[in-house]
């Protein structure tokens, strides 16, 4: 089938199998590796992107849902020397370690300040993120990062 | 040199640029024109004779460019999958090591065992072509059940009783002895849970062969590419290590279970060769669940014989370590060399005895996980320690006092094989005192109680060894391997400099923290210092990321490589300056010459080191780049406390944690952000395994924790934010003073979960994970 899709503001016009998942649009066809896969039952979050405006796993969205659709992903939100705020809060409060759910814990977290009334406490951070596994930080410092970037996106 | 950026500085991290803007390049983000993508037949039983596998349908598939089945590998000279330590049981044989074939030829013998390699034009016509595979299984009665596993059907035909070994440590007629006279004994039942390691990244490889030179490049998610690679080379015979580049580009977490040389990226390598191109595999969670390295799995019983006053006069522990189907890479070490000789603690119990006996089941292989052996230790140390607390009616912590090993006793050697060099137990529990408020424990209990709810408080005094060593002695004992670490420190023409390092990060932040040391040590802009590692093309041999040994034995490498670049630096100074050698002093990135005002800059020594006009080429070389092996004389030994209070509805049986403290003497930190984050993580996953992980096989072997979906991962709002902060006493035997910091989390807390559980309930014990439903039933049935 063709889509098209707008992926960090660039127009794209792509033939994929049908069963082909946004996930491996981005990765395989364009070549856009910031967004992992981590598990196999939409349960770890490595993947999750914006798709217009809003934070989806992008394993579980096909090629085909996302047609007419703009995706943002990691690589579209900041660059290093301007980074987005909720970028320069995980830099900040060292909330990553080995580096391979943070693309899709950024993402989360962006959505979920944006969602916010801006009134968000540790609980409800941590609530918010129970969609996004880590393994190396034990949440403890993504929990304050979010939090700080709260106050400056 | 005390800067922003040296030695005691929480400096950010160099690695997070790219990680925060999706620009890390993990193994499956490597990919190379042409390449071919394969998927794994596994095993659907525990236990079963393969008794044919037609792969005519799966070659006959569209797009299926070849398959490899076990015989396949075996007539292609692949060797079997080797354990890299040989330990002995009482009776001074060798241990059982069963054959361990990449892929299966004749048995499987757990779910998920690989038995065929497909590989296609695309990873959908690889999973077509291993759907079509045609294999005809006999299923046997599986073993699973590791208590009675030495009684059950034999697995192997040469491990009579599913024995891999019977293995002893300490001194069984003094440990008697001091039975004899105890005046209380406590005694112990307790499982250590089967945990599945699950590194967010899961487990990859490309393999590519160059037709033209005849070498081999993989790519793979390892955490010591050069161990990778002399398996692969020795054992396996791919081909000669020269011939064979092994890259570990980010690794996305390992904790241990990349560690090892598995079955998959040994047959992506060979299969790569076969055909010609470049093959690619990318492990599904459901295979990692399956087929990675899991962890702990031990069935104790533990006595601690006691004086009246609280001494303890002797330990005598009897373990059941399940080694799962095979022999990983380092299993055989982990229930022995990094679990007995722990059993000591922070106590100064004069006798010990442990005895372990490893046994086979139909499960998947179990090797080293965050702690590898000193969680167990410590679980038992610490389980047995608090309930003879509570049933001498002493003080926890009063108790855990009276038995410390005391500063002035050390270097102290224990009963079971160690001597640890350096510590203060008193200084971090009383820390951990002061910041869990446990004077006022008894009111927020009594606050609990009148809100209907139970409360709990529980230490755990741990200690861990870490920066497995020396060489000598380890291989002695049956290690395969040296221990030792290389750094290599360039620099530059223009004195910025590089430094290639033996240690392998994945997550553990060395481009920042090694850079950190260069700074301080040579006064080079931090900016301008850079790490590289993972790679068997760029370091010389090394031994690779494991046992909290990056800092301790790579570190002291790299120091070694600086003091020698500093040495040189001195000669050349002394040229340039027309002085004395003896009269160079090298501080704050200036060679100064003593007593006068002349002065270099390392910029100004290293670019004469690399266009030598003034420069004593006739008895010096020019250039200035130092490598250095480092084999450090003894184990570090962190240690700490960790304090854990809980409330626990008896309604629902939630265990809520209310506050958890971890106070760890670490040596010197030379970046307290990282450490601090590696503490937390840490705890993370020994909290998991108190609370809330948990491998669980059915009796005819299947995993039924085998997705994210059954198998309780910590997530955010599981976990409580942790209390953290050190005590410092330097290692007295590296150059840096330092011990590790990377397991210390996953050691210590899992046993304070557990002692603030029990003191809720008011029971001996309870199961590991305290899941609400196991927390619920023991409220109703006084627990075990």
């Amino acid at each position: 089938m063709e889509i098209k899709v707008t992926v960090n503001g660039t127009a794209h016009s792509l033939d994929v199998p049908d069963n082909t998942l946004l996930v491996d649009v981005l990765r395989e066809r364009l070549g856009l590796t910031g967004t992992h896969v981590g598990c196999d039952t939409s349960q770890c979050g490595a993947c999750v992107v914006h798709m217009d405006g809003s934070a989806v796993k992008s394993c579980t969205v096909l090629a085909g849902q996302a047609d007419g659709a703009e995706v943002t992903t990691i690589e579209g939100i900041g660059r290093p020397d301007d980074l987005h705020p909720m970028q320069a809060a995980f830099r900040e409060n060292h909330a990553l370690q080995c580096g391979f759910c943070t693309p899709g814990m950024i993402m989360s977290a962006i959505d979920m300040v944006q969602k916010s009334d801006g009134a968000l406490d540790e609980q409800a951070v941590r609530d918010g993120l129970e969609g996004n596994l880590c393994r190396c930080t034990g949440y403890h410092n993504i929990v304050k990062a979010v939090l700080s970037a709260q106050d400056s996106m | 040199m005390a800067t922003e950026t040296g030695i005691g500085a929480s400096v950010k991290r160099k690695e997070d640029a790219r990680f925060i803007t999706g620009a890390g390049r993990y193994t499956d983000d490597v990919g190379q024109h042409g390449q071919t993508y394969a998927v794994f037949a596994r095993s659907p039983y525990a236990r079963a004779r393969l008794n044919s596998l037609d792969t005519a349908p799966a070659l006959a598939t569209e797009g299926v460019v070849a398959v490899f089945t076990g015989a396949d590998l075996q007539a292609g000279g692949v060797g079997d999958l080797p354990c890299g330590w040989m330990v002995k049981s009482k009776d001074g044989s060798d241990m059982i090591q069963p054959p361990h074939p990449p892929l299966a030829v004749a048995n499987v013998n757990y779910v998920g065992e690989p038995y065929a390699i497909v590989i296609g034009e695309t990873l959908d016509a690889a999973r077509n072509g291993a759907e079509a595979l045609d294999a005809d299984f006999e299923e046997l009665t599986a073993v699973v059940d590791l208590a009675s596993a030495a009684e059950a059907d034999q697995i192997h035909e040469t491990a009579p009783n599913n024995q891999a070994y019977d293995w002893e440590l300490g001194d069984k007629a003094a440990t008697d002895a001091a039975f004899a006279e105890a005046h209380h004994v406590t005694s112990i039942d307790i499982v250590n849970n089967r945990l599945i390691p699950n590194a967010i990244e899961p487990r990859a490889a490309l393999g590519e062969y160059n037709e033209a030179s005849g070498d081999y490049t993989l790519h793979t998610t390892s955490q010591n590419p050069h161990l990778e690679r002399l398996v692969l080379a020795a054992f396996v015979n791919i081909a000669p290590e020269a011939r064979l580049r092994v890259i570990s580009p980010d690794v996305g977490g390992g904790f241990g279970s990349k560690i090892f040389v598995y079955a998959e990226e040994t047959a992506v390598i060979w299969a790569a060769g076969q055909i010609r191109r470049p093959v690619k595999w990318r492990a599904e969670r459901s295979e990692s669940f399956l087929a990675d390295a899991h962890g702990r799995d031990h069935v104790t019983r533990a006595e601690l014989a006691l004086a009246d006053d609280g001494r303890f006069l002797g330990l005598r522990v009897k373990t059941k370590a399940n080694m799962g189907a095979y022999l990983s890479t380092f299993a055989s070490s982990v229930p022995t060399y990094l679990y007995g000789t722990l059993l000591a603690g922070q106590y100064k119990t004069p006798a010990i005895y442990v005895e372990v006996q490893s046994l086979f089941t139909n499960t998947a292989p179990v090797d080293a996980y965050r702690g590898a052996g000193r969680p167990e230790a410590t679980y038992v140390v610490e389980r047995i320690v608090e309930t003879a607390a509570r049933e001498m009616g002493i003080d926890p912590a009063e108790l855990r006092r009276r038995n410390f090993i005391e500063p002035g006793d050390f270097p102290y050697d224990t009963p079971v094989a160690l001597t640890y060099d350096t510590g203060d137990y008193e200084a971090s529990l009383s820390r951990a005192l002061e910041h869990a408020d446990y004077a006022g424990f008894e009111a927020r209990k009594a606050a609990s109680e009148q809100a209907g709810r139970k409360r709990g408080i529980g230490f755990s005094c741990y200690i861990e060894a870490c920066g497995l060593a020396p060489s000598q002695v380890a291989i002695s004992l049956g290690a395969g391997v040296g221990l030792f670490e290389v750094g290599e420190v360039r620099v530059d023409v223009t004195g910025s400099v590089t430094v290639v390092t033996g240690s392998h990060s994945h997550g553990q932040s060395h481009e920042t923290t090694f850079a950190q040391i260069i700074s301080d040590k040579l006064g080079v802009p931090f900016e301008n210092v850079t790490v590289l590692h993972g790679d068997t093309g760029r370091s010389d041999y090394a031994l690779g990321t494991y046992g909290s040994r990056s800092l301790a034995v790579g570190g002291s490498a790299i120091i070694k490589a600086t003091d020698k670049i500093i040495a040189k630096g001195k000669r050349i100074a002394a040229h340039m300056l027309e002085a004395d050698e003896d009269a160079v002093e090298f501080e704050d990135g200036s060679f100064n010459v003593a007593d006068s005002n002349q002065s270099l800059t390392f910029a100004e020594v290293a670019f004469s080191a690399y266009v030598p006009q003034n420069y004593p080429l006739e008895d010096l070389e020019p250039g200035l780049s130092e490598k250095a092996f480092y084999d450090p004389p003894n184990f570090t030994y962190p240690a700490g406390a960790h304090i854990c209070e809980v409330e626990i509805d008896p309604d629902t049986g939630v265990v809520n944690i209310e506050r958890f403290v971890a106070v760890d003497d670490f040596g010197h930190v030379i970046n307290p952000m990282i450490v601090e984050g590696q503490v937390h993580g840490g705890l993370a996953q020994g909290i998991g395994q108190a609370l809330l992980e948990h491998g669980v096989y059915d009796e005819s072997g299947q995993l039924i924790s085998g997705s994210y979906m059954d198998y309780t991962m910590p997530r955010a709002d599981d976990l409580p934010s942790f209390t953290v902060d050190t005590t410092v006493t330097p290692c007295t035997h590296n150059p840096l003073g330092v011990k590790g910091c990377g397991e210390a989390g996953a050691i210590g807390s899992t046993a304070a979960v557990m002692n603030a559980v029990t003191d809720a309930l008011g029971v001996k014990d309870v199961p590991m994970p305290a899941t609400p439903e196991t927390v619920w039933r023991a409220m109703r049935n006084g627990g075990n």
